[in-house]
């Protein structure tokens, strides 16, 4: 009996078998172009594009040229700064407003709250290719174009909605008897939440922060139609845009700022990919 | 003050911020949208005229935009097909606990997690005209002779191609991790008993498992979907729409249009095409929303 339990559990051999070789085959196919940033970031320029040359393996010894251009004499730096301060800003304004709209959705609107919450989070849908024109000449009009606030204006509109629909599920599983009683105890209830109920969603607000700031870094329509000078671009459209002199592709240079700005990124998005997820498959699972 | 009002005044006044900010920069922007399509708006000019349905018949008439349509079609729907496929062979693989997942996870999840428009660098520089690594392995292997290998990204067909297994790429991790939320939340007794009364891998796969996901996979198509058809990032990295807008989609020709080229009235026009196809998939989502509600 123990027997046929593992091995419902553990699979048997030839389920392993095809597991593994599903997972391989798909993990080197999905990985691969981080691997090939890696290679060509370390590669002699002659080793790049020597077509004798094997490009799998390092045919000249490894080099730190391509690092130290990227870093000494392009503008890399600066649109590392430039994104983390975007970043941040746009983490502000979502939990300014997010945060109390979400409160109010889940407590004070009854049942019209989840209605609301689901109409909210539809917006999230609206890309921004229907949204661009119309907003280049808002933002031209605010004076905005070609600066960083211009995108800081205009990325809450992508993360509102979905931090508003995630903190949603979370504020949902506080139990109401917490405020209750605190109300009791002489509390309003701004009070209840700010002191309360804001303390113990530190992790729901923490997956906000992270998941703002991770699609800031990702943005690319908005920021490739606001800003049009390189000094005040982010990396996610620096890097693929302005790394390239006229027609000449520092391939080097252009891989190693992929791998140094994609891997954090990923790092920190992985580890709280599973709540994110939660808020998309909506009602579907339970 | 009754306690009642004073609650719906809280409420108002913690729900108007948000409102009215997300008002401001897709509610107005949207109106703008229509307006600007049924208008003659230029860059540099602060006039309107109402021009009616003028612009959307001179879109319908030029033959790059029918050809973006139709590339939004074929672009939508082949990278679709082959990310739940692929997806749900990744999930089902992925499901259990084993040694080394977490490792294996991270890697799998790597094209969506990183910012999209470097995975799309990256892939430029593997599909290169002269430097492609996969050209050098068709080579290596005698499956192209050095002086003819494919031109990815400068032949229509194989550049359509690239811009569809690129795109499918990055959705893939996506997909995946939203039908294996789907695979664990099925109650393990339901296969393990069909398991214990004799049904095989794959009847228990085709009759069990794959109608309970039918739902969950709805919601993974319907994401896909408007991540698809409205993006212009892959499309604008690799190929710039070219050879000769034969990958343009509607989204990177509303950006050549108005926001490169100077006509906003009929970039805003060519741009609305996503309207009818978010509307679609923001109907269905709701009528999910509210079965989901009653069950």
């Amino acid at each position: 009996m123990t027997e046929t339990v593992s091995s419902v559990r553990h699979g048997r051999w030839p389920t392993r078998l095809g597991r593994w070789a599903v997972l391989g085959t798909f993990a080197a196919l999905l990985a691969f172009p981080f691997y090939w940033m890696g290679i060509t970031a370390f590669k002699r320029t002659g080793d790049l594009y020597n077509l004798k040359n094997n490009p799998f393996l390092f045919n000249e010894p490894p080099t730190l040229d391509h690092l130290r251009l990227l870093f000494g004499q392009t503008l890399f730096v600066r649109w590392f700064w430039n994104t983390t301060f975007a970043g941040t800003v746009v983490v502000m304004i979502t939990l300014v407003l997010a945060v109390p709209a979400a409160y109010a959705l889940t407590r004070l609107a009854g049942r019209w709250g989840e209605r609301v919450g689901i109409g909210i989070f539809l917006t999230y849908l609206v890309p921004p290719t229907l949204l661009f024109i119309p907003l280049s000449r808002l933002v031209a009009a605010l004076g905005l174009q070609d600066s960083l606030w211009s995108i800081i204006v205009v990325y809450p509109s992508f993360t509102v909605p979905f931090s508003i629909w995630l903190l949603m599920g979370f504020f949902k599983s506080i139990p109401r008897e917490l405020e209750d009683a605190a109300m009791v105890d002489g509390l309003t209830r701004w009070q209840a939440f700010l002191r309360l109920v804001i303390p113990i969603s530190v992790s729901g607000i923490l997956t906000v922060v992270i998941f703002t700031f991770t699609l800031v870094t990702q943005e690319f329509v908005y920021a490739l139609t606001f800003i049009s000078t390189a000094e005040h671009q982010t990396v996610g459209v620096g890097v693929p845009i302005y790394l390239v002199r006229g027609d000449v592709y520092y391939w080097g240079s252009l891989m190693a700022a992929c791998l140094i700005a994609s891997l954090p990124i990923a790092a920190v998005y992985d580890l709280f990919l599973d709540r994110f997820i939660a808020g998309f498959t909506m009602g579907a699972v339970k | 003050m009754s306690a009642q009002a004073r609650r719906t005044r809280l409420g108002v006044a913690m729900f108007a911020p948000a409102v009215v900010y997300i008002a401001a920069v897709i509610g107005v922007p949207l109106a703008m949208a229509f307006l600007y399509s049924v208008g003659d708006v230029k860059v540099g000019s602060v006039s309107y005229h109402f021009v009616g349905l003028e612009n959307f018949r001179s879109v319908l008439q030029s033959p790059t935009f029918r050809r973006a349509l139709l590339n939004s079609f074929v672009f939508t729907v082949g990278s679709q097909l082959l990310v739940i496929a692929c997806a749900n062979a990744l999930a089902l693989a992925l499901k259990d606990r084993f040694h080394g997942r977490g490792a294996v996870r991270f890697l799998i999840l790597l094209p969506w997690v990183a910012p999209i428009s470097l995975g799309a660098i990256a892939w430029k520089w593997i599909l290169d005209s002269l430097y492609s690594v996969i050209n050098w392995v068709l080579v290596a292997v005698h499956l192209a002779s050095p002086f003819d290998t494919p031109m990815w990204l400068g032949e229509p067909a194989l550049a359509m191609l690239s811009v569809i297994l690129v795109h499918s790429w990055r959705l893939l991790p996506f997909s995946t991790v939203i039908l294996l939320a789907g695979l664990s939340a099925i109650p393990k007794d339901i296969p393990e008993a069909a398991a214990v009364d004799g049904a095989g891998f794959w009847r228990t796969h085709f009759s069990i498992t794959l109608p309970m996901m039918a739902p969950i996979t709805t919601v993974a198509v319907l994401f896909g979907v408007v991540f698809t058809f409205t993006d212009m990032t892959v499309v604008y990295i690799l190929t710039r729409g070219g050879p000769y807008d034969t990958t343009q989609v509607v989204p990177s020709l509303a950006f050549f249009t108005g926001v490169l080229g100077s006509d906003l009235s009929e970039g805003a026009a060519i741009s609305l095409f996503l309207v009818p196809i978010l509307v679609a998939v923001a109907w269905v989502m709701l009528r999910m929303a509210q079965r989901a509600e009653i069950a």
